[in-house]
């Protein structure tokens, strides 16, 4: 796939009145590029220089760097904190705290590489387990069964999303505003079904499935696993992938190749949704509850998730592999700190610096692979 | 604009804030037996006493957004109290965490020239300007929760006793442990940058030290469930064998219960804090690791509304021989256990 050079900056507002405006739009300076993404097979023939094969190139070579991060955080983990820190139920916990970020961090992979963002997805987490945990709590149906509780939540997350992807792509409005809206309106929601209320969850056959483990890994583990491997195979190799990468590197090139555009970017959102509504799963097995709290700022730390793992935030280029060592590379953070007793404040600014310094060297390896 | 369309207004908003109040109660939740205040002391309005129905006088009630659980409660048995007198008008602001919008709440008050102030204030310096201004109106304010920076801007304080509820903890945990000086005590606190949490770790740590022990490994969420249970989920992993923990809050005690059963440890006993309905259960059963929880009334701003009235109605509390109401009241912080749980069960706040 050879690289698609189109120099100039985009014009603030689409080129085209007929397509749903992408970060591009509102990120002067961003340059329109053609298709990049892991798994893509080669590049252009160029220089074999060990910087530039961790820029660019197979998804296991571009993912190095994090691969190399976190084999660091973890020695440290070990020199700090000893056999705690390798312990299997220590490294079950980061695995299982992972997961609800890690599951929608999946979905919002698909929609910054598609050239989007969605803010919403902490409150609309919120919203579905209140939702879900609304209809097993209360009189109305004090005996719900588990699997109606499943698929409440992921339809709520799913709504939610095509809301969004509708309003996006048909009412043309920037996905920055359309999802903070619904960031805004879910929470209200939420609090209003909940009359911001801790609800338990009361269901025992929920709680028996959703907490049990498998082959000593607990459910929502693999929950997580499961959708990361479906997300991978989703993008790098069906259609709805490329189409998604494409959408996201040059909107205009890809409706005249023949993609609806617009029916796209609302599919993108629903998916985000639908990841948030199977997360919600995971937070109501986890905490036994659904709380209007629920959620609160995950929507930023799944956009570092994902921008520390490689993906470009205008668009473009996606990698789900990235995203997971990104919410792995968090949460075993957070772990070390806690296992050595350490301020939380201390922890917010590693977490910043790692933020940085992880995009800084992104857009080192991205320049290379480009200027050469 | 006349003062009287101005009343009537303010009355117009009241209603329906208090409409939006009683819809919000009818959505979703089971409609489960609230405990209000009428049913928790002798003194439903009994004839005579300061009880005794005066001239009607007009309180402004303004509070933090019921977020959680506790606050939640203080509002709701705020106006609940309130309810309980025929001569009360009660004007309930929005709840609020904007301290903005929460100023302007106040000198829609203080233009309207209401009686009195009852103020839960988000952020008790930020309101300090906004009640001086009240109280120069000649309008009092009674100061509930947090406090203000100037004790010249509220004509009376109610306070919770935060670091009080450190000591009782601390003390609790001294009692149980005392004769192990090596034992693990471990500490999960709320938001670690407000001055409640700082004053409730230093009470903790001053009560341990009585006894010579220390916190061995603490931890802060947020007072929410998802942040109590993942900063659990972490601190067991950090400490392999726990003797106590205290946990600062009872709403994110449900994600702190949740972790650890996750976990599957119990070779610890658990103290809660504040007092929800839902830790007093755990307590009751008695198989819990939950053995305590510390008590953080929630009825502080019912107080306020109370001796609003006596102000405005020119009474003194009947139980005290001074002639005027006292400047500061501070609530005790009273442990809660198997032993006295059946007291208290019936007023805790539902999370």
């Amino acid at each position: 796939m050879s690289e698609n050079t189109v120099g100039g900056t985009a014009a603030a507002g689409p080129a085209d009145p007929a397509l749903p405006p992408t970060n591009r739009d509102v990120m002067p300076g961003s340059h329109t590029r053609g298709p990049d993404n892991e798994g893509s097979g080669k590049k252009s023939a160029s220089a074999p220089s060990a910087l530039r094969r961790l820029g660019g190139g197979t998804g296991v070579a571009r993912n190095a760097g994090l691969v190399i991060a976190l084999v660091l955080l973890c020695i440290v983990g070990f020199v700090t904190a000893g056999d705690r820190f390798l312990s299997t139920d220590n490294i079950t916990t980061i695995l299982a705290s992972a997961a609800t970020l890690g599951i929608i961090s999946i979905g919002m992979t698909f929609v910054i590489t598609g050239g989007g963002i969605d803010l919403s997805v902490g409150s609309v987490l919120g919203l579905a387990t209140v939702w879900a945990t609304t209809l097993a709590t209360q009189t109305m149906a004090a005996d719900t069964h588990w699997i109606i509780m499943v698929f409440t939540a992921m339809a709520v997350g799913a709504v939610a999303g095509l809301i969004n992807g509708a309003i996006v792509a048909y009412g043309r409005v920037v996905s920055f505003i359309a999802t903070l809206a619904m960031l805004i309106g879910a929470r209200g929601l939420a609090e209003i079904i909940s009359n911001r209320q801790t609800q338990l969850v009361t269901v025992q056959p929920f709680l028996d499935t959703f907490r049990a483990d498998i082959l000593g890994l607990p459910v929502t583990v693999w929950m997580f696993i499961i959708v990361a491997i479906a997300g991978w195979v989703l993008l790098n190799r069906t259609t709805f992938g490329r189409r998604t990468i494409a959408v996201g590197g040059n909107p205009e090139a890809a409706r005249l190749a023949g993609i609806k555009v617009k029916r796209h970017m609302m599919y993108l959102f629903t998916l985000a949704g639908l990841t948030v509504g199977i997360a919600a799963v995971t937070m109501m097995a986890r905490t036994r509850s659904g709380s209007s709290t629920n959620g609160t700022l995950y929507e930023l730390d799944a956009i570092a998730a994902v921008v520390v793992g490689g993906t470009l935030l205008i668009g473009g280029r996606g990698t789900i592999l990235g995203t997971v060592f990104g919410v792995l590379i968090f949460q075993t953070l957070t772990n070390i700190f806690v296992l050595n007793n350490l301020s939380t404040s201390a922890q917010a600014i590693t977490k910043g610096v790692i933020l940085v310094a992880a995009v800084l060297l992104q857009q080192r390896f991205a320049s290379r692979a480009r200027s050469s | 604009m006349t003062a009287s369309t101005m009343r009537r207004r303010f009355t117009v908003a009241a209603g329906i804030s208090v409409a939006a109040l009683t819809l919000a109660a009818c959505t979703g939740n089971t409609p489960e037996e609230v405990a209000t205040d009428s049913d928790m002391q002798s003194a439903a309005p009994a004839a005579g006493g300061n009880d005794e129905e005066g001239e009607t006088v007009t309180i402004g009630f303004s509070a933090p957004a019921a977020d959680h659980g506790w606050m939640g409660a203080m509002t709701t048995q705020a106006v609940d109290e309130a309810a309980e007198y025929g001569d009360v008008e009660l004007l309930v602001a929005e709840g609020t965490n904007d301290v903005n919008l929460q100023i302007s709440q106040m000198e829609t008050f203080i233009n309207d020239g209401v009686d009195a102030i009852v103020v839960v204030p988000f952020d008790g310096a930020a309101l300090t300007g906004v009640a001086l201004e009240a109280m120069e109106a000649g309008i009092p304010v009674i100061n509930v929760d947090r406090e203000f920076s100037d004790p010249n801007a509220a004509r009376v304080t109610i306070l919770g006793d935060n670091y009080g509820m450190g000591v009782s903890a601390g003390e609790f945990i001294c009692e149980q442990l005392g004769d192990q000086p090596d034992a693990v005590v471990a500490e999960i606190a709320g938001i670690d940058n407000l001055p409640l949490t700082q004053d409730r770790s230093q009470g903790f740590a001053d009560a341990l030290s009585e006894c010579g022990l220390d916190v061995d490994n603490r931890v802060a969420a947020d007072f929410t469930v998802q942040g109590g249970e993942s900063a659990t989920a972490n601190l067991l992993q950090a400490a392999p064998e726990i003797h106590a923990i205290w946990n600062h809050d009872d709403d994110q005690g449900v994600g702190v219960l949740s972790a650890i059963d996750n976990a599957g440890r119990d070779e610890f006993i658990l103290v809660g804090g504040a007092g929800s309905a839902n830790m007093m259960r755990e307590i009751e059963s008695g198989e819990s690791v939950v053995q305590a929880t510390v008590v953080y009334p929630a009825t502080q701003a019912a107080d306020g509304i109370r001796i609003a009235r006596l102000l405005a109605q020119g009474n003194a509390m009947s139980d005290l021989v001074e002639v005027e109401v006292p400047r500061t009241i501070q609530l005790f912080a009273p442990v809660v256990t198997a032993d006295n749980v059946e007291q208290y069960l019936p007023h805790a706040f539902e999370s």
